[in-house]
């Protein structure tokens, strides 16, 4: 087990590097710094402010590898970017100077308090509901729950959110249609609506992905082995059936939970939720390479811990795999 | 057609099948609607003395397997009449027909896909105790799971294991071991040893055997391999598209076949000439 927990981890090393040698080119070889500069200053900005603001950030040195006489070869970009995120030195916004660690431990709080209760919600709901249709299988039901659930999956989780402002907080009042502010219980009235439209935006897909999951399972043999015992079919569904099938869910599932405090790009746009996803999108707006770097590195890390937590996860609920 | 069962003839029969029909429509189309119907057993009749071994021989798709299916309703009756010791049972309610599933039990023909991969070996052997003797607390239920693994050569501490630590001789021992549980009185073998290497088939036909004399158990005993058919059962069905072409004693099917198609299917029986 700890041999291959430290062979995976090695292996995430390549990986993350070269997820961070793309980004930065496309940033930094596909757009110059200067202009990066020139954008973040104004167009009015002295020459001599510009090369201050470069030099300042280091991003005046050569890109990959120092060539110039009386420099060590490893003086470059490149290299001094890659060191300090290894260790976890995040550096400061280019756009605001902001400290970028403090600027992600304060986002992570919105984004966390949208996906944590959406994911939960979501993951009962939608196993529960494709459980249900498993069990009235091939009836009207079944068919109607089929259709609801590619309706719900067609239409985009923007139309989701438009259609909740307008209803719930345009129409009712009742609760704020747009903003947040974190404090205390009375934060909860913000996240309501969010929650919600999160949750139904992802429900249609889940649900179907979990009942043809679950009717897979449904025609193995071994179903009709515990038919035979006199097993109750409620019984064969929720032990047999479920057991089974879970072992895809939790995988499915176990992947997705690091990106829960990346939060969702769209929705925070929308109801201008100050979390992780709105402080990607605009940081991208103001081409703030710093806080661009440290989201990609720090996604890309989470993938692949997610990826990782699901190899375990599958030895853990599956008896025929063993780490080996 | 006479609706009659034959236990005034011969009140000691176990079971009694009539006129046996197992339709499936094949549906297709926007409006699914019926397009034709294959007739998976048609019109079939048969009955199981105690003690007795009935075999049941077809090529692939002739049937054999879904009349297994549905005495044990495995599969949808279409039509046709069952019989289980003088009482109709084709239409009796689930309800009712779970407590005789303690009675009638099957072998299945997969022994990797038959076996819930997330249960141990003693979940299932044990479930079915569960189900048909609640009386029975952990302790007792335990003890007649050892008890039956230990019947079937495996042994009892093989009960914390799952299916995929076993080979295939083994799991269907498991598989036996499960049909056993509930002491029934007629196991459907539905071809048991089709899986299994030539060695480790002989070993469970043997085990079979052995059962049938201590317990007194009748078997259907279906299967496409005409020897073991012939080594297990005192009478023999052959089946064909559905439709029972030729029955008799083992004797008499073997040495002057009627049928075309039971003389086409002795042919067929590689020989050691």
């Amino acid at each position: 087990m700890a041999s291959y927990l430290i062979r995976r981890i090695l292996y995430m090393v390549p990986i993350i590097f070269g997820v961070m040698v793309i980004t930065f080119v496309l940033f930094f070889v596909v757009q110059s710094p200067t202009a990066m500069a020139k954008r973040i200053l104004g167009p009015k900005a002295k020459p001599e402010a510009i090369q201050n603001w470069l030099h300042n950030r280091g991003y005046d040195k050569p890109r990959f590898i120092n060539t110039q006489p009386g420099a060590t070869w490893w003086d470059s970009q490149f290299v001094h970017q890659m060191k300090a995120l290894a260790t976890f030195d995040l550096g400061y916004s280019d756009a605001t100077g902001e400290s970028i660690a403090r600027m992600f431990r304060q986002g992570a709080i919105p984004s966390l308090l949208i996906t944590v209760p959406s994911f939960i919600f979501g993951f009962l709901i939608s196993l529960s509901a494709a459980l249900f249709f498993v069990f009235v299988r091939d009836s009207r039901t079944d068919l109607f729950g089929v259709i609801l659930c590619v309706a719900m999956m067609s239409i985009p989780i923007q139309v989701y959110v438009i259609f909740g402002q307008w209803l719930i907080a345009v129409k009712t009042s009742y609760l704020p249609a747009f903003g947040f502010y974190l404090s205390g219980a009375s934060t909860i009235k913000f996240l309501v609506l969010p929650v919600i439209l999160y949750t139904l935006a992802d429900l249609g897909g889940e649900v179907r992905l979990y009942r043809t999951i679950f009717l897979e399972e449904i025609h193995q043999e071994y179903v009709k082995t515990a038919q035979a015992k006199g097993v109750s079919p409620a019984r064969v569904l929720f032990v047999h059936v479920l057991k089974n099938g879970m072992i895809s869910i939790i995988t499915l599932v176990v992947a997705s939970l690091p990106f829960l405090i990346i939060g969702s790009l769209v929705l925070e746009n929308f109801f201008g939720i100050p979390g992780l996803g709105n402080l990607t999108v605009n940081a991208i707006r103001t081409s703030d390479f710093a806080v661009v770097r440290t989201t990609v590195y720090l996604g890309s890390l989470l993938y692949l811990v997610g990826l990782l937590l699901t190899d375990i996860c599958y030895a853990a609920v599956d008896p025929r795999i063993r780490f080996q | 057609m006479n609706t009659e069962s034959n236990f005034s003839k011969n009140p000691k029969l176990l079971l009694e099948v009539r006129e046996l029909c197992v339709h499936f429509p094949i549906r297709s189309g926007l409006l699914s609607s019926v397009q034709s119907v294959v007739k998976a057993v048609d019109g079939v009749s048969f009955e199981i003395a105690p003690g007795e071994t009935l075999g049941l021989v077809g090529e692939s798709g002739s049937g054999k397997t879904t009349v297994g299916r549905a005495l044990i309703r495995l599969a949808p009756i279409t039509s046709g009449d069952i019989f289980w010791k003088s009482d109709d049972i084709t239409r009796l309610p689930e309800s009712q027909f779970r407590s005789l599933r303690k009675e009638i039990q099957m072998i299945f023909q997969d022994p990797f896909g038959s076996l819930n991969p997330r249960l141990t070996i003693g979940s299932i052997v044990g479930e079915a105790l569960e189900i048909h003797f609640p009386e029975l607390n952990l302790k007792e239920r335990k003890a007649r799971v050892a008890e039956l693994l230990n019947q079937v050569g495996l042994l009892p501490e093989h009960t914390r294991r799952y299916p995929h630590e076993f080979s295939g001789g083994q799991r269907q021992r498991i598989g036996i071991a499960r049909a056993l549980a509930v002491h029934p009185q007629l196991i459907i073998c539905d071809e048991p040893v089709s899986a299994l290497d030539v060695s480790v088939q002989a070993q469970i036909i043997n085990l079979l055997q052995d059962l049938q004399e201590q317990m007194g158990l009748s078997y259907l005993f279906i299967g496409h391999d005409l020897g073991v058919v012939q080594h297990m059962s005192d009478r023999i069905m052959v089946m064909n598209e559905g439709k029972i072409v030729e029955a008799g004693d083992c004797k008499s099917i073997y040495q002057s076949p009627q049928h075309p198609y039971t003389q086409k299917l002795l042919a067929a029986v590689p020989t050691l000439a």
